[in-house]
Formats: C-alpha cells, structure tokens, sequence
C-alpha cells in the first residue's frame, strides 16, 4: 500500500523553528499536559533521555520493569482521568510492555506508550534489539504509530492523546525510530480543541428518540434495575455525580461490575452491591428477576452473565454505550443507546423529569420488599473465632483495613492483584467515590497492583494508596518495591496470605476433585525481611489479636509497608457463579448451609469446565 | 434466539480508510483475531487527492456476527466510514486469469466455452490459452469449473470489488 501520509489537520499557528525529535517530542508532551512519564531507559531512547535531562517540565519515575510502567501509568490514568504516559525502549522494552497495553486496552485505560525503535534504514533488518513493535502491538492497541519522519511526529503525539482520551479510551503506542529523534524538523502545535479529526469522530450524544424510549420503558418498569460498568467512571466525575441524582430521582436499585465500582456510593441504601460471579445475592437476583434493565457503561461481561442463554430472561433491556461494537455483541438489547456515560444520563434525566407519566410505586414497593428479603440472607457473612490466637479470616482482615480507613477519615485509593483478595476486597471495601478502586478486571493480570498503587502515589503524594494483594501475585512485580524507595512512596502492600493461589485452589477444589496442582505457594520469601531489604518496613499479623495493630502501624508509617497478613489457607469466596451456570444459580458457602462440592451447582457441566 | 437469527449469511461490506500504512493489517488482524470469515478480500487507493483507499471484504456470519463485525470496523480510527452493500441493490465483480494447457478437442471446446463466457484470450501458445473474465464469483465459478476437465492449469483471481447501485456513496 501507498506510504505517504495524510494532510495535515491545519494547526493553531504557523509552525516554528526546527529542533530534534527528542525536543519536538517532550514539546508535544509538554503541550498536551504531561507532568509524569514512567519509563526505562534504552539504547533507541537515549536521545529522549537526554532532553529528558536538560528540562524539569517533565518528571520521569524511573521504573523497575517495562510492564510496572504501564501497570503505573493505568493507575496514574484512572485515579486521576488524565492520561498515562509511558517511555520504554526498543525490542525487549517493547514486548515487556505488552501485557500492560493489553491490560489497558480490556480495562478501557487512556494510556500513551512511547517505544524506541532502530533508525528506519535497520527496520527489518534483524537489528540489535529490534522488535516489529507495531506488528506485535497491533491487537495490543487501540491505535498504534510507527514514525517515519521527523515532520509527523508532534502532529502523530497530539492525534495519539486524541484517540487514547477519545470515545472508548484505550493505550496507543507510538514508535518512535532514533534517527527520528536525532533528525530536526520544525514544531507542529496541537489542533484547537473544536478541531474535528478527519477519521474519528467518535459519538458523544445519544439520540434523542432513543431516550425517549428509554425513560417510557423505565417508567412502566414493575421490577426495575440500573446496572452500571467503568465507563461511568471513564465519563468522568460529572457522570457519576449524574449518575446518582438519576438513581435517587428514580428511586431504582443499582448495581456495579468489579470496574465500575465507586460511581454509586456503596453505603447508600438503593446499591446492591457487585453483582457477577462473586457479586451479591440479591444483585444477581434482581439482575435475573428484573423485567427492565438500565445498563450504563458496562459490556455484559461473561463474569457478570454467566450462561448467555439464562441471562435475565424475562426483562427488555436498554444498553448505554460509547462502543457500539460494545451493543448487541453477547445480549440483545431492546433500545441501544450510543453516547458518552455522562451525557446520558443527564438526558435520561431531563426526559424522566419532562415525562408527567407516574412510576407504578406499589409495584416499586413489592420489588423492593423482595429484595430486602435477598439481602436478608446476609450473603457476605462470615464468622472470624476473635479468641486470641485464632486465625484471621481473610474477609475479616479487609474488613478491619476498610474500618479503620474509614475511622481515619483518610482519603484512601486501593489498587489489588489479581484473585480472591481481589474478590474480597471488592466485596468489603465500600467504595463511596470514583477514581479510588483500580484492579485489573478485564485481563486479570496478576502483578497489577503494585505498580498501580505506584501510580496513583505520584499522582495523590499525601493519600494513602494500599495495594490489597496476594502473596503469589505480589511476587509478579515485586521489583517495584526499589522504585518505592526511590521516590519514597509510602505504598502500603497488604498481603492476604493464605499460602495458596487461592482463586485457582479453589476452582481446583469445586471443578477437579480437590488436585491443587501447582497452585501451592511454594518457597515464600519472608515478606518481612523482604521489606526490609528494599529499604521499607515489614510487618506481620499472625492472628487475630494482632491485626488492628498492624494496620494502624502500617497507615501511620511514612514509608512503604509490607504487611504480611496470614490468613486462613482453604477459605473460599462466596458467592459464586460456577461457569457454565446460570447467574441465579449460586453458591452461598458453609455459613449458609451449602459448600463446594463437585457437582453443587445444578448446572455444572462439560461446557462449564471448558470455561474460564 | 430465532432459527433465522441463527443462520449464516453473505454479507458485502466496503470500508473506506485513511491510506496509511498498517491499516490492512489491523483490518485483516480484526477478522483473524476475533474469528470473523474472510471470503474475498481487495484493496486498492480510491482516492489519492483525499488519501483514501477502499477495502472490499466478502465475509458470512449469523445476522448478530455481521453487525458485530460492522461495528468493530466502524471504530477502527483509520476507518472513515463503512458500507453494507449486500443490504442493498449493488453490483460486485472480480476478475480472474486462467490459463488452460491443452491441444486439440480440448483446445478447441474450451477456445468455445471461453467465447459463451465472454472470456478474452490475452495470451496464445500452441499448446495453451490464458483466458481473461470478469464478472460475478458464480460465473467465473462456473467457467473455472468447466474449464477442469479441459485442461486447468493455474488460476489467479482478484476478490470481488463491489459497489451500491443508483447514486448512493459510500
């Protein structure tokens, strides 16, 4: 295909003197807000480095692995709306970084990733540290560029933040040759914000008619539920402020997938909780039971529907999407909506307040009464022996972080790995404000929270930031715990460790007749001295009497913490959807009279076990 | 779900894109990576003043697939916009070269067969033809089939390029 590129969207101004790419690079940053990028260097990047150097608009954290650099810049991007910025270099760099861009790209993270790459006259040449970074990184994007003059690059860094912060967001990756970065070309500034691009024109607005629709089928709605995704939270602090004045005004029960969480205050009486494989009894009832569904920015995920053909069989549905690939892709929805999650539901509400119709309020009441019944079951219990000695519960150590925050009336950001800590934390940690909650919900990748937690430090230096973790997750990136000490970012990393990779023990309990085949955390570090050898503070509680303690000395420390929380070893997270059931179909766990037991979910079957 | 929303489907879809490198691979990449059919696939510049390329894609699915598939192309940055032509009247026509090596009866009916078709002779030996034919997938389908029995050699087609009927544009 032709190599010449496409016009120019005219700029602001008249273009300037010339400079180097690295100069015209950290500009174009400059000029698009950037105030940290988290980064590695590298033999293709050195020219960056150096501008890096002379200037101090700019500040570089220095990270420990490429894909804690991504990790961080997505914590840096949802916990403050900004977008992550990230510099690695050519090759090995590159691929590191991979799994953080596709973790971004499931979890919709605006993240722009810079890569060095060898002079053009090497490209495919088998160079030393070469990669095909936009051939490999293709399906890891959003969008991703290859530079090939110097002239394009500042027009490709402003169009690359245009599409990572634009319509869904997403990573996009810009490759950037060193002789680009060496050779000079004059500045392009950014495009005047009414600027339309040429291509992507992402739509914002939803269609009136199709509001229309929505409020007349929410006010005939007998059982009624709004069920809300991260793309509230994408949408910014208007939307979930939108959010809950439609909930409140509607007088509708809300629930939230693991990435939306914190958009609807937790503690307000109208939120059921997470619904989903280990989302609450009552919001997988209501979801299932509902006859109208209000889904805001979430994507019918397989954790949340479980078996696709049993899925709120009986309700009509109303799907709000900026992704309209998103609509109609596992459900079929009655009235898609496509729009930004904000405008939305300010549109909703304006059409609920101009529509006179009355809600049918008995029918709300006996909903209601239904569920409260649901929520009567008490779900989430669980029993902690507090005799001292007694092993800690791992539900009753969040718990216990989650008071004690609370009691502190510290502003507290939470990241998590991956696994039943991560159900957990989710579970009881009531999150009441958006931007606070930052796990990996789409991938799943383990070794995410840590450099997270790193991120949201930079971008909150006086919050408490913890990273609730796994000890086998936590061992992933721990090489993060240098660049705490380098920057003295007092982390907190709260350990439940129960031993195990819990998550995957307990599938191997439920699915394959209790073989934990590989999933016992053999040759544990003691987290402890470990601590200390990166030049932090080790903590340990092995029973109950000895908790409040650590997590009071753990927040009041100012420095990073490691604090190894021993729990119990075969506890399960409950509820559970098996996969391959139905998502009314759940396991409530011993407090409540059932356990897992291969073949205790009625609907467990082969298909199920081929599941993930 | 209905058995007619269950059944697979032909669909058309032209896509008209920034002519910039990489967006043939991240087109075909959709398909591939999300395990979309390509049954025909072209691509050529339209437009060089505006930069545009067209990308014609002959893919079958269920009607949900298809729309899916639609809507994965449609946010594609490069992508300015997409056509379902098969939801309307259109035309689609590819070319093929097919070159026949046979001597006498054979060399003769297929010289016939070619001349039914339409088919132009644009190269000539004494023991082979390449006939040149455009037109739609069953016809060139059909004369390819023939054309087996009577001395195939090599075929070499294009994929199918299509376009709306009547003053409608992409």
């Amino acid at each position: 295909m032709n190599q010449t590129l496409p016009a120019d969207t005219p700029p602001a101004q008249a273009p300037s003197d010339e400079a180097a790419g690295a100069e015209i690079l950290l500009r174009a940053l400059k000029d698009q807000g950037v105030e940290v990028i988290f980064g590695y260097p590298g033999g293709a990047v050195l020219p960056i480095y150096d501008a890096i150097f002379n200037q101090n608009a700019i500040r570089h954290i220095l990270v420990r692995h490429e894909q804690a650099a991504v990790h961080a810049a997505e914590g840096y991007a949802r916990s403050t709306g900004k977008v992550g910025v990230v510099l690695v270099t050519s090759g090995p760099g590159a691929t590191n970084a991979v799994t953080g861009l596709v973790d971004a790209l499931m979890d919709s993270i605006p993240v722009v990733c810079l890569t060095g790459q060898v002079p053009t006259h090497l490209i495919g040449n088998d160079a030393f540290q070469e990669a095909d970074t936009t051939g490999i990184t293709r399906p890891a994007t959003k969008h991703n560029y290859l530079v090939k003059r110097s002239e394009d690059l500042a027009r490709v860094v402003h169009e690359a933040f245009y599409v990572a912060r634009s319509g869904r967001p997403g990573p996009v990756l810009i490759d950037l040759p060193k002789d680009i970065l060496i050779g000079k070309a004059p500045y392009t500034p950014a495009p005047a914000p009414e600027a339309v691009h040429r291509s992507y024109r992402p739509q914002m607005d939803p269609d009136a008619a199709q509001i229309a629709r929505a409020v007349a089928l929410l006010k005939s709605a007998k059982r009624p539920v709004i069920y809300t995704g991260g793309g509230v939270i994408n949408a910014g602090p208007a939307a979930s402020a939108a959010l809950r004045a439609f909930v409140r005004r509607t007088g509708f029960p809300c629930t939230s997938t693991l990435m939306g969480l914190g958009a609807y205050p937790h503690n307000d009486p109208q939120f059921l909780g997470m619904l989903g494989m280990h989302g609450t009894y009552e919001a997988n009832l209501v979801m299932h039971g509902c006859d109208v569904m209000l889904n805001v920015g979430a994507r019918f995920d397989d954790r949340v529907t479980g078996r696709l053909n049993a899925f709120s069989p009986g309700s009509k549905k109303i799907h709000i999407d900026i992704d309209s690939s998103s609509i109609n892709k596992n459900v079929p929805v009655d009235v898609p909506i496509v729009g930004d999650a904000g405008r939305a539901l300010a549109a909703l509400m304006a059409a609920w307040d101009a529509d006179t119709t009355e809600v049918d309020k008995p029918a709300l009441a006996a909903w209601w009464k239904q569920i409260d019944g649901w929520r009567g079951i008490d779900c989430l219990r669980f029993t902690q022996d507090m005799t001292k000695g007694a092993v800690i519960k791992p539900q009753y150590a969040v718990q216990r972080l989650y008071d004690i925050t609370r009691e502190m009336k510290k502003e507290t950001f939470i990241t998590t790995e991956v696994g039943q800590h991560q159900m957990w934390a989710a579970q009881y940690f009531r999150f009441d404000e958006p931007n606070r909650w930052m796990t990996s919900g789409g991938l799943g990748t383990m070794g995410y929270g840590l450099p997270a937690a790193m991120g949201v430090q930079i971008a909150h230096p006086d919050a408490l930031v913890i990273d609730i973790a796994g000890e086998a997750s936590i061992l992933m990136n721990i090489q993060e715990m240098s660049t705490l000490a380098q920057y003295r970012l007092p982390v907190k990393v709260f350990i439940l460790n129960n031993q195990y990779m819990g998550m995957v023990r307990q599938w191997q309990e439920l699915l394959h007749g209790g073989r934990y085949s590989e999933s016992y955390s053999a040759a544990l570090p003691d987290f402890v001295k470990l601590a200390d050898a990166f030049q932090g503070v080790g903590l340990r509680a092995k029973s109950v009497d000895q908790l409040d303690d650590v997590i009071r000395r753990m927040i009041a420390l100012d420095s990073p913490v490691i604090a190894d929380i021993c729990v119990d070893e075969k506890e399960n997270c409950f509820p559970m959807i098996p996969s391959g059931a139905p998502h009314n179909e759940m396991i409530l766990g011993p407090e409540h009279g059932t356990s897992l037991q291969i073949g205790a979910a009625k609907s467990l079957t082969d298909e199920g076990l081929a599941l993930v | 779900m209905t058995s007619t929303a269950l059944q697979q489907r032909s669909a058309t879809i032209s896509v008209l894109v920034e002519n910039e490198a990489g967006i043939l691979a991240r087109v075909t990449g959709l398909f591939t990576g999300r395990g979309y059919n390509i049954d025909s696939l072209t691509v050529s510049a339209v437009d060089p003043a505006r930069n545009h390329s067209r990308i014609n894609i002959v893919t079958s699915g269920t009607d949900m697939v298809i729309e899916q598939i639609k809507a994965q192309l449609d946010r594609l940055v490069q992508v300015y916009r997409i056509a379902d032509l098969s939801e309307g009247p259109h035309i689609a026509r590819e070319m093929a070269l097919i070159k026949v090596v046979a001597t006498g009866v054979e060399r003769v009916e297929a010289l016939r067969l070619a001349e039914a078709f339409r088919a132009r002779v644009v190269d000539a030996t004494l023991e082979s033809f390449i006939f040149e034919m455009t037109g739609g997938t069953e016809k060139l389908d059909a004369f390819i089939d023939l054309m087996r029995g009577l001395g195939l050699a090599e075929v070499s087609r294009t994929g199918v390029a299509a376009i709306a009927r009547g003053t409608a544009t992409i």
